[in-house]
């Protein structure tokens, strides 16, 4: 090991933590003002549950050694995993850097299901999806499962990330079904400034996602560092191939957008168009489409089993009202946009009768309970 | 001639419009209000502190409307407004002393007959 590529690492995986946050501005900029705190949530949350399971069992499935299928349980609460090298990088540093990644995938999905889905059924959902689904494709891909075998690449998460979250995501917008308003009212962000901060913070932490997947702060950092500036391509093609294919790529996200509005699927924040249909590595084509395909039928089948099964349990979205109200309120009990007018100072010791349903008195009384 | 007023939920307000213009009922302005109507105040907590909001956000519409207008342009707002809970609105109904057009000077009810849309 050297300091060179453990700072870099350091650093990138700092840079892939900022794609999390910046993903909560990206979606809460393009949802309804109340929604905005909800769908910022939805991103932001992921840090927590996500990343626990990750270090508690998650890493362990994905990364242990294992069968073809999935991970042992030999680095479960990180037994195991220390400062000796993994790699370029010491293991404890290779883990976050995947943390990050197995962070954000869930968080990708959300913009499917934004503006109706439950919180509660939302954050159960998420930390089941990571150990069922996002722990075995990665040690599929990356873990010396069955797809890297195959021979199968995925320099930055085209498969592991990107084509298991648009999946998952495509199928829990069908379960979860549209928003009431969808397709009867046009529905419009609420603060395009705010996606433009979230669109340029991904891009930025993309340069962790990207170039830091080259687990060391070699040439093929630089490689795929210069590409994600040209396009999200990374660490296997040439620059100029990158520009082709940016410029190719985005046709089929563009065109799969235009279409989406057209019809009854309501993938809110078009999670499948932008995840589901970029990328691919020239060169390789069969063996990269298996992998994809397999990946999408895992995922997608994975991720209707998880919510039927969440739906025995915990209704999935809100009702009808609710939803007209927004989920800031019913869900989170905060506004994010609140001006404070007409807010009644509830005193501790009442707060359990505030929350009775004859609050009404308080008007009446001049606001004092 | 009347002011029709009506406070409805913002979640409400396409359904209204839409209902509204393809009755005819074209010339009207909104506002964002606050009210409270009776309904029940959600509790939020802010940082530790508990608060209930007692004034809701509401939509005021208000629309000038020659008489033949005023029981159509109510009806439509009853049906598209209302979700059957507490605090679905008002609608108020008041007597207009003088309206002008201010592009035209008419007035009264010239003033509030729809206009053709302009080729």
């Amino acid at each position: 090991m050297n300091n060179a590529d453990i700072a870099w690492m350091l650093v990138s995986t700092a840079l892939v933590l900022l794609m999390t946050p910046a993903l909560a501005f990206f979606y809460g900029g393009l949802v309804r003002s109340k929604n905005a705190l909800n769908t910022m949530m939805m991103s932001f949350v992921a840090l927590g549950p996500v990343a626990v399971v990750w270090a508690l069992l998650g890493y362990s499935l994905a990364f242990a050694p294992g069968n073809a299928v999935v991970g042992s349980l030999n680095y479960a609460g990180l037994r195991g995993v220390g400062l000796e090298a993994q790699g370029a990088i010491p293991h404890l540093l290779f883990m976050c850097f995947q943390g990050t990644f197995a962070i954000i995938t869930p968080a990708l999905i959300s913009g499917a299901v934004v503006e109706r889905m439950r919180f509660n059924a939302y954050l159960a959902f998420i930390t089941l999806w990571v150990l069922v689904v996002y722990a075995p494709v990665a040690h599929w891909v990356w873990g010396g499962g069955f797809l890297a075998s195959m021979g199968a690449l995925d320099f930055a998460g085209g498969a592991v990330v990107h084509v298991n979250a648009a999946s998952a995501a495509l199928v829990a917008a069908l379960v979860v079904g549209p928003r009431k308003d969808y397709g009867r009212h046009a529905i419009l962000p609420h603060n395009v400034p705010f996606a433009m901060l979230g669109a340029g913070l991904l891009w930025f932490g993309w340069f962790g996602f990207n170039a830091g997947s080259a687990l060391s702060a070699g040439t093929t950092a630089a490689l795929a560092f210069a590409n994600t500036l040209l396009a999200p391509a990374a660490g296997y093609i040439s620059p100029a191939s990158a520009i082709a294919m940016g410029a190719i790529g985005a046709f089929p996200s563009y065109f799969a957008l235009i279409y989406r509005a057209k019809t009854k699927l309501d993938d809110s924040l078009d999670v499948v168009a932008a995840h589901g249909l970029v990328g691919g590595h020239p060169g390789q084509v069969l063996t990269q489409m298996a992998s994809v395909v397999i990946v999408l039928a895992y995922s997608g089948g994975m991720t209707f089993v998880l919510l039927k099964v969440l739906s025995l349990v915990m209704p999935l979205r809100i009702g009808d009202r609710h939803e007209g109200l927004g989920l800031d309120v019913t869900d989170h009990g905060e506004e994010a946009y609140t001006h404070g007018d007409g807010a009644i100072l509830v005193k501790p010791k009442q707060s359990a009768i505030a929350h009775a349903a004859v609050d009404v008195v308080a008007v009446q009384d001049g606001g004092q309970l | 001639m009347k002011l029709i007023v009506a406070i409805v939920r913002p979640e409400k307000l396409s359904d209204v419009l839409e209902a509204l213009f393809h009755a005819d009922v074209r010339g009207l302005t909104i506002s964002r209000v606050q009210g409270h109507g009776g309904e029940i105040e959600h509790v939020e907590n802010y940082r530790g502190t508990s608060v209930k909001m007692a004034l809701a956000e509401k939509v005021r519409i208000e629309i000038g409307v020659s008489n033949h207008f005023v029981q159509p342009t109510v009806d439509i707002i009853l049906s598209a407004a209302r979700t059957g809970e507490v605090g679905d609105g008002k609608i108020m109904v008041l007597p207009i002393e003088k309206i002008y057009r201010i592009r035209t000077g008419e007035s009264d009810q010239d003033a509030v007959t729809p206009v053709p849309p302009v080729e």
